[in-house]
């Protein structure tokens, strides 16, 4: 895949009670087109999850392009629940890999602030199965509860020993100016957090929120030319499993995770082993946990072993860093968003414009979008230098 | 006997042929107390979520019913008829589902009296 990242840009995660989705959005894409001089491209991807139901606004490609005087060109959703910004990651790529599109703006967006308590939970339950999994009741945070425990039994654990992954995503989110939450969590606090849909707690789980972030893609054969530290991406990958968690050949066993990494990994002609840091879809410390063992970096039962001594394996300077700039838990998940909050990120690590979240040296970078518990996941390989 | 809609996975077509809810028992695989309901679930809140495993094989989600204590995982649990919801603003009432512990455990598994 021969395609770069030549601009970038993000607004603070948070809520913008005052400001609709199309301001957001047209925030973030004005940011992106600033930072790789440019003023018109030729399509635009928008990653948004649940316009329909949170904002009651669907065809956004055509609302944004119209609000960002690009009126007329070829503009869309690509959407998959919680990994729509991955997807939308995707579209672009694929549109700039075919040659059929030169310039491409992603930009995802999400305005979850239009709708509040119950009925945003709701809204979001839309990506889980209606007819087997939100019809009897279920959330997102349920299905995560419910895998949680399983695993908890299976393996003997106890809660405070997932406590070191929101740990270090808050430590980096106290750092980042664009996070959500930047408030350190104190040593002790995870395991008696009150519950959400136990053992899932509120320290747990990611919290919702509004956000924009963008990128500018255009072919890697011209992106030397037009800025000095184009970013390119070498893998890029969508796998599905099965959307009810009933249906999934091992409850524990995230199928998508590992074909997807995989085969963005094969993409890019690495192993785990090259990669710097990663930004994973941290919703739930579960999910970090059983990403972990479906990447082959920890076996079975053992990918809580990551949080261990307040999460120093997976900091800044750690062996694998996560969550560099908060990850999903303290930066924040505004849902479709997200997977471009990630790329951005991935981007300023990449450029070695990090700040205080810098990791040191790094050269390649996995970012990995996931819709449901990871019944779509979107995995991408950023690299400083091509194949 | 097939309850829930199943996938012919050669035509890839999905039935919704089933013929009866009672009589299906399985054991509790995970559970979960739910404590921020989406809408409609308010007035059951808090309510349990579980995974079962089925006796014929595989796992469905559902409520978890007529408790008197805190599920276990490994307990033995029957399929019920409840109420799921109510539908909308006249009130349409959704039936579905639950799992109550499994209570008559020298009757057989498919009785007519249920």
């Amino acid at each position: 895949m021969r395609v770069s990242i030549i601009g970038a840009g993000m607004i603070p995660v948070g809520e913008h009670w005052s400001k609709g989705i199309r301001e957001l959005a047209s925030e973030a894409g004005a940011i992106a087109l600033k930072d790789a001089g440019m003023t018109k491209v030729d399509a635009l991807y928008i990653g948004n999850a649940y316009g329909a139901t949170f904002n009651q606004q669907t065809q956004l490609g055509s609302l944004i392009a119209g609000d960002m005087n690009l009126n007329g060109i070829e503009a869309y959703t690509c959407e998959a629940g919680d990994a729509s910004g991955g997807i939308a990651l995707r579209c672009g790529c694929l549109a700039i890999a075919s040659g059929v599109v030169d310039s491409a703006l992603v930009i995802g967006v999400e305005k979850a602030t239009d709708i509040v308590g119950a009925a945003r939970i709701s809204a979001r339950s839309i990506s889980l199965d209606a007819d087997f999994e939100s019809v009897n009741g279920g959330t997102l945070t349920a299905m995560a509860g419910l895998l949680m425990r399983r695993y908890m039994v299976e393996h003997g654990l106890e809660l405070s020993l997932f406590e070191g992954f929101s740990l270090n995503a808050h430590r980096n989110g106290v750092l980042n100016p664009f996070a959500m939450y930047r408030n350190p969590l104190r040593q002790g606090a995870f395991a008696k957090a009150p519950m959400v849909a136990d053992p899932v707690s509120l320290f747990d789980s990611a919290p919702g929120g509004d956000g924009a972030a963008a990128v500018i893609l255009v072919s890697s054969d011209v992106a030397a030319d037009l800025v000095p530290k184009p970013v390119f991406i070498s893998g890029s990958s969508v796998v599905t499993d099965h959307l009810m968690l009933q249906d999934r050949e091992q409850l524990l066993t995230l199928n998508a995770v590992r074909q997807s990494a995989k085969q963005a990994l094969e993409q890019s002609q690495l192993t785990i082993d090259d990669i710097d840091l990663m930004e994973l879809h941290d919703a739930y410390t579960i999910l970090t946990a059983l990403t972990f063992e479906a990447m082959g970096l920890s076996k079975p039962g053992e990918g809580w072993m990551w949080a261990q001594d307040g999460g120093s394996q997976i900091g800044l300077d750690g062996v694998m860093p996560i969550s560099t700039f908060g990850g999903l838990k303290s930066r924040g998940h505004p849902s479709g968003a997200t997977g471009i909050y990630q790329a951005v990120e991935a981007l300023w690590q990449l450029r070695d414009e990090a700040g205080a979240n810098q990791v040191p040296d790094a050269r390649a970078a996995l970012i990995q979008s996931t819709g449901g518990l990871g019944s779509t996941v979107a995995t991408h390989i950023l690299r400083v230098f091509p194949n | 006997m097939t309850l829930w809609p199943a996938m012919d996975k050669s035509s890839h077509t999905f039935s919704r042929q089933h013929d009866g809810a009672l009589g299906i028992r399985g054991t509790v695989y995970s559970f979960t107390l739910v404590q921020e309901p989406p809408a409609g679930f308010e007035g059951q809140s808090p309510y349990i979520l579980a995974l079962v495993e089925l006796d014929k094989g595989g796992l469905i989600t559902a409520q978890l019913t007529d408790m008197d204590a805190a599920p276990e995982i490994g307990e033995r649990v029957e399929m019920v008829t409840r109420k799921l919801t109510t539908d909308g603003s006249r009130g349409m009432i959704v039936y579905g589902y639950k799992f109550r512990p499994l209570i008559r455990q020298d009757t057989p598994a498919k009785s007519a009296s249920e």
